[in-house]
């Protein structure tokens, strides 16, 4: 009992009960999405005590709980969890989203509500379990089982296509995370321990080696963010899955990717990381590009925001990869900004196919004379998505774009002028799909007589949409609480960097 | 010399009296009729868990007997320990299936009980001519089972076919025997490994015969390319011998290939091991890809079972290096267990959606299961997640510990094509998923409380003894070879 009762436990572990009061509900109940909403907001609840626990000043992992739990054959298997300034903004950022993704299927599942409030708890189980783990064989097994819950959601409940989704879905991830296991694998055996602490302080491993360890585990995320050319499997999820789906899928299941480079690549294998500094930042930068092109002719507006995607966390790829404080730090940053403006995004686009049950450009077009909060709303999340000064979004990507300028830190090759030159093309390129978006939905006359009648936003869309936007402010004025949180984590990795020569690639 | 004394059959205990218990129920069966179509399942398991008790008594005191051709040790202990299991889980899944296809014949599982002694002889072989007897024992009742829906044509197809073709491979597992002793003038496992240890005048004919008593049993353990009888076997016989074909068969091959290989061959590892190298490859990649192109339920699960043969192959593929050797055999024992719950269960559900001649058995049958059967189709995913090797589920850590002895034993590509394997079959368990998740159809099922009981309890098995999995590989790795 001491042990869940641990913050952290208590935070991973407490959706279970929601899922099992939801086991004893009859199916198609409607109790079953309240129970699933207080369940969430609890967790958020737990998840805002435990940002009170936590010391922003202290670099090092906190709340940890360390426990023996699989001892065969010489291996010691720990239970480990633990939080630092990593990963505590990914953990409220999940703990958010979920309540607000929930509260946003009352309309859109009608079908089979119980089992869906039940997946996207399990879900949610795996999704903080993942960012939360400290031991890789515990990583791997919060990893993977978020994939069922996942799978389930966009199969059952997605579009038309929501069966090959899913599919495609499932083996893209599998397809990377097999490969980590291995590297997984071969750490146990030539290391001896699975803790992450224990490795990192251990180190030394040949570089030959690192170089192949990086890439199996980078497979796995590069699958996942998902970085060009990976990327093919999220443009089918995201169209296919249904809007609740869509939300923690780009708000939080991404992230795993891209906060799995920054807890795993660049802390195990940081010789390997400078020297594939240059790599990871032109992957990056081609993603970041190739989105925002890709973005703008899509004429279904949640593929936009699908493609999109790929562009922004090309972003974050960008800044982790810069390796020094600007850049993590920014990084993280927007890794929380997309989740907040893509989440709020997906809610927009998912408001109004409840309405038209289309997502087709075409069919809209003067809808800020039909709905007009709900425009003013769009028009917020999507200056907020391409970066407006004042908004959150403009705060993670400058400061991304400073990392990799590589301004400040006289860290040998990583910082780029190329890199930084590209991606803020990559800015202006986010500015014209956006914009155009808005413009052929909200602007002109009303074309279309099926839009006349449509209702602006309902009380309950807009306690949706108002915690999100508050937050966009939010970040975008006053960055620094971020900021003071993530800064003493980042400045510990990025010293473990300063000692390393750049060495041609093997 | 005198050929065995009191001692050696106290150690052949558990197959002693599984023997007589047999032999006991078929003069039940022969002169209570009537009474016996009723109470043989419920003698046969308790004879099986007798069985077990004896078994487990036997940890941790490994002998020999009867002048070295039979071995107790842990080893054979704990494959006993799963054929029991096995065999219990078979006998619940035949009771209401025999039943409800007339078949309810008491011979069944008189049958079952002698096939399950001669897996257990595999496993306990210490001389190539056990293992011959043993593989004779396991299989001839098999044939029979496997024809039991007689005059079902199919079924009678499938007994004749694994009857020619086993006769077949025992052929060549009697010529291997044959060259191995010409070799080495001894049939003795422990014999063979000193004689080829001091030298040998022909070395080749060792060789030549360790490859022909491989191609004999990688047939029983459906490697490919020696698989071809697999598919049609299983779908033609009664599934419920299926299932306990595919659980126990594969026990009783991969025993006799794990002592045979480690105890008497290891020093011809670094000839033979490339050639159990491309039979692991071949099983892996030509098993999934075949089950990929399956419409029929019991014809995919009997590809999928010929790719976990090619999974516990790879832990064979091992066997020649001493430092990985001890989890080599605890590995693939802890992949049979789990292999063996899972397979149980998923045939399981194939019984309960199964209907009279062969129908029920497409996947368009089972559409829309997750909605009208949430139990069963909930058992069913997690079958087929455990399969693929999805935490949290007992084939995880069965492929998570599997894989850590191939890494051990620094066969870094063989790991590299496993998982690869393993990415292929998700893609064909998870249709059988979205078939029944995400397809609407009303398939009816025959609730039946054995049934019910194996399918649920095996599903709840699986997820919770994944947490537990430490003793469980404790126990697996307490099943030591006995060399004397």
């Amino acid at each position: 009992m001491d042990f869940l009762l641990q913050p952290l436990n208590l935070v991973i572990f407490f959706p279970l009960l929601g899922v099992l009061a939801l086991l004893f509900l009859k199916e198609r109940e409607s109790l079953a999405r309240w129970v699933s909403l207080i369940t969430a907001l609890i967790t958020f609840g737990i998840s805002l005590w435990v940002l009170g626990l936590f010391d922003a000043a202290n670099p090092d992992l906190q709340l940890t709980v360390v426990r023996d739990w699989i001892q065969v054959a010489g291996w010691n298997i720990r239970y480990a969890v633990g939080v630092d300034g990593l990963s505590i903004l990914l953990v409220l950022l999940t703990t958010f989203l979920t309540p607000i993704a929930i509260l946003s299927t009352w309309r859109a599942v009608e079908d089979r509500v119980r089992d869906f409030q039940l997946f996207f708890l399990l879900l949610e189980v795996g999704m903080l379990g993942v960012f939360l783990a400290q031991e890789l064989f515990l990583f791997y097994i919060f990893w993977e089982f978020t994939l069922v819950p996942m799978y389930f959601l966009i199969g059952i409940w997605g579009g038309p296509k929501r069966m090959y989704a899913a599919i495609k879905f499932f083996l893209y991830t599998m397809a990377g995370s097999i490969l980590m296991l291995l590297a997984i694998l071969w750490l146990g055996i030539n290391q001896g321990s699975f803790y992450l602490p224990d490795l990192i302080a251990i180190g030394g491993i040949p570089a030959d080696i690192q170089y192949w360890l990086f890439i199996a585990f980078a497979a796995a995320f590069a699958i996942k963010v998902p970085m060009w050319p990976l990327h093919s499997w999220l443009p089918d999820a995201h169209v296919q899955a249904p809007t609740a789906g869509s939300v923690i899928l780009a708000g939080v299941l991404l992230k795993m990717g891209t906060y799995g480079f920054l807890r795993f690549n660049l802390q195990l294998f940081p010789q390997t990381s400078v020297q594939l500094a240059p790599v990871m930042g032109v992957l990056a930068v081609i993603g970041i590009i190739y989105g925002a092109i890709v973005s703008y002719p899509q004429s279904d507006v949640k593929k936009l925001v699908a493609y999109s995607s790929i562009s922004h966390l090309g972003f974050v790829v960008l800044g982790l990869f810069a390796l020094n404080q600007q850049g993590i730090s920014g990084a993280i940053l927007q890794m929380v900004n997309h989740g907040i403006s893509t989440g709020a995004l997906f809610l927009i686009v998912g408001f109004i196919y409840e309405r038209r049950h289309t997502r087709e450009m075409d069919e809209f077009g003067g809808l800020w004379k039909v709905m007009p909060v709900y425009a003013v709303l769009t028009l917020i999340v999507a200056l907020s998505s391409m970066g407006l000064p004042g908004l959150n979004g403009f705060v993670g990507e400058f400061t991304i774009l400073l990392g990799a300028w590589g301004g400040g830190v006289a860290n040998g090759p990583y910082g780029s002028y190329l890199f930084a030159g590209l991606a803020a093309v990559g800015v202006i390129l986010a500015a014209v799909y956006m914009l155009f978006m808005f413009q052929k939905l909200f602007l002109g006359p009303v074309t279309n007589k099926k839009n006349e009648g449509l209702k602006d936003l309902s009380a309950r869309e807009l306690a949706i949409l108002i915690p999100l936007l508050v937050l966009i402010f939010w970040i975008g004025l006053y960055p620094q609480p971020f900021f003071a949180l993530i800064g003493p984590a980042v400045a510990k990795l990025t010293a473990s960097f300063s000692g390393i020569a750049y060495l041609p690639i093997p | 010399m005198e050929f065995f004394n009191s001692a050696d059959l106290l150690h052949a205990l558990p197959l002693i009296f599984l023997m007589s218990w047999a032999t006991i129920l078929l003069l039940v069966a022969a002169f209570a009729r009537a009474a016996s179509e009723r109470i043989m399942p419920a003698l046969a398991a308790a004879g099986l868990l007798l069985t077990g008790y004896f078994a487990a008594r036997q940890f941790g005191n490994p002998a020999s007997a009867f002048n070295g051709m039979f071995a107790a040790d842990g080893f054979s202990a704990f494959i006993t320990l799963l054929l029991v299991l096995s065999g219990l889980l078979a006998i619940a899944l035949s009771s209401d299936y025999l039943k409800r296809m007339s078949l309810n014949r008491p011979e069944y599982y008189v049958l079952m009980l002698f096939s399950i002694t001669g897996m257990m002889l595999m496993a306990s072989a210490a001389d190539l001519i056990v293992v011959f007897l043993a593989l004779e024992l396991l299989s001839i009742p098999l044939y029979v089972l496997a024809a039991f829906a007689q005059p079902e044509p199919r079924s009678e197809e499938a007994g004749l076919k694994y009857f020619l073709l086993g006769a077949f491979a025992s052929g060549f597992l009697l010529f291997g025997i044959a060259l191995v002793y010409g070799a080495t003038a001894t049939t003795s496992l422990t014999g063979i490994f000193i004689a080829a240890q001091s030298g040998l005048e022909q070395p080749l004919y060792l060789l030549i015969g360790a490859a022909l008593i491989l191609v004999g049993l990688a047939f029983k353990v459906a490697a490919v390319p020696f698989h071809m009888w697999t598919p049609d076997v299983y779908e033609g016989s009664p599934t419920s011998v299926t299932a306990f074909m595919a659980a126990g068969a594969k026990i009783g091959g991969f025993a006799a290939l794990i002592r045979i290989f480690i105890v008497a061959l290891p020093s011809i590892s670094e000839q033979i091991v490339p050639v159990l190298w491309a039979l692991t490859a071949l099983t892996l990649i030509g098993g999934n890809l075949l089950a990929i192109a399956q419409n029929n339920v019991k014809r995919m699960l009997a590809y999928s079972s010929i790719s976990h043969a090619g999974f516990l192959l790879m832990a064979l593929v091992v066997y020649g290096q001493d430092a990985a050797r001890f989890d080599v055999v605890a590995s693939a024992l802890f992949y049979l267990l789990a292999f063996i719950i899972t397979s149980s269960g998923s045939w399981g559900v194939v019984i309960a959606l199964e209907k009279q001649a062969g129908k029920g058995l497409e996947f368009s049958d089972y559409a829309g299961l997750g909605r009208t059967q949430p139990v069963l189709a909930l058992a069913m995913a997690v079958f087929m997640l455990s399969f693929t090797g999805v935490p949290p589920t007992l084939g995880f850590a069965g492929k998570f510990y599997l894989f850590r002895a191939v890494l051990e034993g620094e066969y870094v590509g063989l790991a590299i094509l496993g998982m690869l394997a393993s990415l292929i079959s998700a893609y064909y368990y998870l249709r059988l998923i979205v078939v029944m998740y995400m397809q609407t159809g009303n398939p009816k099922i025959h609730s039946e409380r054995w049934l019910n009981l194996t399918t649920v309890g095996a599903a709840i098995g699986v997820v919770v003894l994944f947490f537990a999995s430490e003793p469980l590989f404790d126990l697996a790795a307490l099943a030591l070879l006995h060399v004397n």
